[in-house]
């Protein structure tokens, strides 16, 4: 165990898969002698030389569709999108390419590629480079989506990541880079897993990304008895862990940071609803962000994206009356 | 049964068989038209008459164990690689005996054992992952080739300008090839594009470029011939422009109404398959008689392909369900 950022956590990841595979290779835009804008591929260069550590041109769609071609040809390419927005100009290659070459080759060439990215809002950085967009690739079938929660997570699942033979999208919260934490370097974690944080009996929690954190900090405001699941992947995502836990609390809300429509968060409240309806208490609801694109301004930002309070807030209330909690802005009176 | 691998050696080994080939992909193109007029086709087709000089031309040069993206309209690709007409029309026809299991269709042709990668429906969608294979050839410290066939339309999509930048600075071992057929879909070139001489694009990537005549299998061969080696050796890439013209119409049943006047006529005195025709007979391979009765064999052969294939199995309903992911969960 050592304690080490978020960040570090990317960098030993990339590391230790780069010294055991010779066929993982990394690149994107200043990952290699800049080292990363958010310092998530420090020394990477240096230990593994310019072959296979290499800077792209601002050339997204050219270097995420290059990735799937090596991928196809033996290698193991890692990319970083510098902010997953960046995806937008490359978004063909992911989607359209990548995640059904195995289909349309009838499974004769595979795309064991990784494509990184730096996702969320929280930094001040406005609309076009604060959002999650988890829910365009979790649509399309072929990929696989990752967003880990802390240092040990990104360690872990970016190491099984790069490992796997399919075409993983790994989004790193940003906020999260210089957070700290132990990390456990021989701690395998399992994509699709969740992890079960804090156990308790009167609701189900799930989250994901930095949404775990608020969520566990909204638990112990609140001074409730609550599951937290931290679902880590979201395609293909633990439904076993989620129904198990729902059977036992009989409430579930997912906190999720996107926008309120068209949520992965509906997607899991679906499921529980129509696989064990009768298990629940009350109904299951979500804790989103509302339907605008991030602000700016610091006081805004910090309001849009879920809170603590918010989620204290609407637990108890969903727990002392069965009810369920209304979005703090239609709350407020803010917006509908 | 013939395999691919063992019609690409054939058609590398003897110019007979070039010209046969193209005999194979004029006939099978024309049965496609006729079961697509007749509804026995789904969805879409493009064909690739006029084109064939290309499709041999490239096949003949390239090693079976170099890669190749392709587009849509890539029939004629697919059977100069090797694939049979079996296999191909099995995949337009959905059947499971398809290359691609009926699950691709017509737009999406793949065979690993003679590189064909799945072929793309989006336009210029196989150009930055040829790079990206010819990426894993460098890397891997391998003497294999990448090339990517694309048409004029493709020159004017960010994924054109975005790959051969990447593909110049690092020097990539792949050629590009622009399939120059002077029509994007439905519009000809003038109204889309400022020039018509689009290798000259290259030139901003301080990347080897030329024009070839691709009505000419022999200018074909030599043209990429040059490029291959460039790339095979170190090089980097070139891009290599055959100036084509695409008989048909766009897709399905588009008549290409909206070509000038005598244009077709023009572009059909140079038929590919009539330029090789004569040049095999002047270099004494061919006789006019022989090439008369290749040409009935190559209709009668794929009239039998026809009728057998219709009566292939379809896919069985699970099928759909499969190489989702490679890992087990």
């Amino acid at each position: 165990m050592s304690a080490m950022r978020f960040r570090q956590a990317i960098v030993a990841a990339l590391t230790d898969e780069m010294s055991a595979d010779s066929s993982v290779i990394f690149f994107g835009e200043d990952v290699a002698a800049a080292e990363g804008p958010f310092k998530t591929s420090e020394g990477l260069l240096t230990t593994f030389g310019p072959e296979r550590v290499r800077d792209t041109p601002i050339s997204e769609m050219a270097f995420t569709g290059a990735a799937v071609g090596a991928a196809m040809m033996g290698m193991k390419p890692v990319i970083e999108i510098m902010f997953i927005e960046f995806l937008g100009v490359a978004l063909d290659q992911l989607v359209t390419e990548a995640a059904k070459m195995l289909y349309l080759s009838k499974g004769q060439y595979s795309v064991p590629m990784v494509l990184r990215a730096s996702s969320g809002a929280g930094l001040g950085f406005g609309s076009q480079h604060s959002q999650t967009l988890e829910n365009w690739v979790a649509a399309t079938p072929g990929l696989k989506v990752i967003t880990p929660s802390d240092p040990q997570s990104a360690y872990s699942l970016l190491r099984a990541a790069i490992q796997d033979p399919d075409p993983v999208v790994f989004l790193e919260p940003r906020i999260l880079y210089a957070e700290r934490g132990e990390v456990d370097t021989n701690l395998k974690m399992e994509i699709g897993k969740a992890r079960v944080l804090e156990t308790g009996t009167d609701i189900t929690i799930v989250a994901l990304g930095n949404m775990v954190n608020v969520a566990r900090a909204g638990i112990k405001k609140a001074g409730v008895s609550a599951d937290l699941v931290d679902l880590g992947t979201i395609v293909p995502w633990d439904r076993a862990c989620v129904l198990a836990s729902v059977a036992k609390t009989g409430r579930l809300v997912v906190v999720e940071e996107s926008p309120l429509s068209g949520g992965w968060g509906s997607e899991i409240i679906a499921t529980v609803v129509a696989s064990q309806f009768k298990s629940l208490k009350s109904a299951p609801f979500r804790i989103t962000t509302p339907d605008v694109p991030v602000p700016f301004n610091g006081g805004l930002e910090a309001r849009f994206l879920p809170t603590a309070d918010e989620v204290s807030r609407q637990i108890q209330e969903a727990i002392k009356n069965n009810s369920t909690p209304k979005p703090w802005w239609i709350n407020e009176g803010v917006s509908k | 049964m013939t395999t691919s691998l063992q019609r690409r050696k054939e058609l590398i080994a003897s110019e007979l068989v070039w010209y046969e080939r193209m005999l194979e992909i004029r006939e099978f193109e024309k049965q496609t038209n006729a079961l697509f007029a007749a509804g026995s086709i789904r969805g879409t087709t493009h064909l690739c008459n006029g084109q064939e000089a290309l499709a041999v031309g490239l096949a003949s040069v390239l090693n079976p164990d170099d890669v190749v993206s392709a587009t849509y309209r890539g029939h004629g690709i697919a059977l100069a690689l090797g694939l049979t007409s079996h296999s191909v029309l099995a995949e337009i026809l959905g059947k499971a005996t398809g290359c691609a299991g009926g699950l691709g269709g017509s737009m999406h042709l793949c065979d690993r054992s003679v590189g064909l990668l799945p072929t793309s429906a989006i336009i210029g969608g196989g150009m930055p992952i040829a790079a990206g294979a010819a990426l894993a050839f460098q890397m891997q410290k391998k003497s294999n080739v990448a090339v990517v066939v694309f048409g004029d339309g493709a020159t004017n999509i960010g994924a054109f300008h975005e790959t051969l930048n990447l593909a110049a600075i690092w020097k990539l071992p792949v050629v590009f090839v622009c399939d120059n057929n002077v029509y994007g879909e439905y519009s000809r070139i003038n109204v889309t594009t400022p020039i018509e001489d689009l290798h000259l694009r290259a030139n901003s990537y301080a990347m080897p470029n030329l024009k070839v005549d691709g009505m000419d299998i022999y200018l074909v061969r030599e043209a990429l011939q040059g490029a291959i080696d460039r790339a095979r050796s170190g090089g980097g890439p070139t891009l290599v422009e055959a100036k084509t013209y695409r008989f048909a119409g766009h897709s399905r049943a588009d008549q290409a109404l909206y070509r000038p006047e005598g244009e077709l006529e023009m572009w059909q005195k140079r038929d590919p398959i009539k330029v090789t025709e004569k040049l095999l007979i002047k270099k004494g391979v061919l006789t006019e008689a022989k090439a008369k009765e290749l040409q009935e064999i190559a209709d009668k052969t794929m009239v039998d392909i026809v009728a057998k294939t219709q009566n292939d199995p379809e896919p069985e309903i699970g099928d759909m369900f499969k190489n989702i992911w490679k890992s087990k969960k």
